[in-house]
């Protein structure tokens, strides 16, 4: 398989996993939520600052379709995370011999 | 496994970023440079490989859910300075964007998720190389193994920080029960997943990954020669 292919796969199962499947994840609260609840240690959870941002939960704020919301949030998560990838992609390569040091 | 605010007090949050911070400064040191053409697009991608699969949450146990944290992941196929860096992304990615997880226990949350389970991952898979036959099947045996442990260690950091910082009143030993016991399930989640994406990506493109490469030479060469050829 080519680079390219291999590469346009990945992103497109990151993308549908993000975007569509997320849909249908479980929503019921994870180890973490469910252990320190269990040992009454949530007491002290305070909201994060940015609890109320668009993008809070991965939904879109003001969307009240919860399909649309959530494609839109996976979207731009898998966009975001990207583009931030991307920068890692230019700091670990190695420079082309042509390139300037 | 994102700790929200508030569960652990700011002497330990702060301590926790400062180790992280160390650890990506390392991580940033070690990773300059050193994919090449072939390799390097695969940083980005495992990033958002990952944030897609942190997003698909499965269920566990009656009224419980976990996901893939992708440490071991990470780990195995860019190895772990660049496994540092991708978790980093995507761990901070959501706690600034996404409010997944706190952004004072940020520090707290790249140390578990990210540094701690990728050391282990990374310390893990080389010994157990060691001693297993070099082939396709240990190299998915023993990432599944890894992944595994990974969100037990990841899972033992956190009792471990809550018993020095912990906010609310507590039994140590329950809270230890508590939260290894749930991980232990989840940890079976982390290596079906780890263990059938590195499989798929070794049936493919086995040159990727970072973790293989040493053990499977004859193959990368096979590939790089192919490619030579069709240029040529």
């Amino acid at each position: 398989m080519s680079n390219k292919k291999f590469f346009l796969v990945g992103l497109f199962v990151s993308f549908l996993v993000a975007g569509f499947f997320s849909f249908y994840a479980s929503s019921q609260p994870d180890g973490l939520e469910k252990a320190t609840a269990e040992q009454g240690l949530d007491v002290t959870v305070i909201d994060s600052p940015n609890a109320e941002g668009v993008l809070a939960d991965y939904g879109v704020a003001g969307i009240e379709n919860e399909r649309l919301s959530g494609f839109l949030g996976g979207a731009i998560g898998v966009a975001v995370v990207g583009i931030a990838g991307t920068g890692i992609y230019f700091w670990v390569r190695t420079p082309k011999s042509g390139d300037i040091k | 496994m994102h700790m929200p605010d508030g569960l652990i007090n700011a002497p330990v949050s702060i301590g926790a970023a400062v180790i992280a911070a160390g650890a990506i400064t390392v991580g940033l040191k070690k990773s300059k440079g050193t994919l090449d053409s072939q390799t390097a697009p695969l940083a980005g991608l495992v990033a958002v490989f990952i944030f897609a699969f942190q997003m698909m949450n499965f269920p566990v146990a009656a009224g419980t859910s976990g996901h893939l944290m992708g440490g071991a992941l990470a780990s195995i196929l860019v190895g772990p300075y660049v496994a540092i860096l991708v978790m980093t992304v995507v761990v901070s990615l959501q706690a600034l964007v996404f409010a997944d997880g706190g952004l004072s226990a940020l520090g707290l949350n790249l140390l578990n998720m990210g540094i701690v389970s990728i050391v282990v991952s990374a310390l893990l898979f080389a010994g157990l190389m060691k001693l297993l036959p070099k082939t396709r099947t240990s190299i998915i045996g023993v990432s599944a193994t890894v992944a595994f442990i990974s969100v037990l260690a990841s899972a033992g950091a956190f009792v471990f920080e809550y018993s020095l910082g912990g906010n609310a009143t507590y039994n140590i030993a329950s809270v230890l029960i508590s939260v290894m016991s749930v991980h232990v399930l989840i940890g079976i989640g982390e290596a079906i997943i780890t263990g059938l994406t590195i499989g798929a990506i070794l049936a493919t493109r086995a040159d990727l990954v970072y973790g293989a490469r040493k053990f499977l030479p004859a193959q990368n060469l096979v590939i790089k020669a192919s490619v030579v050829q069709s240029n040529v």
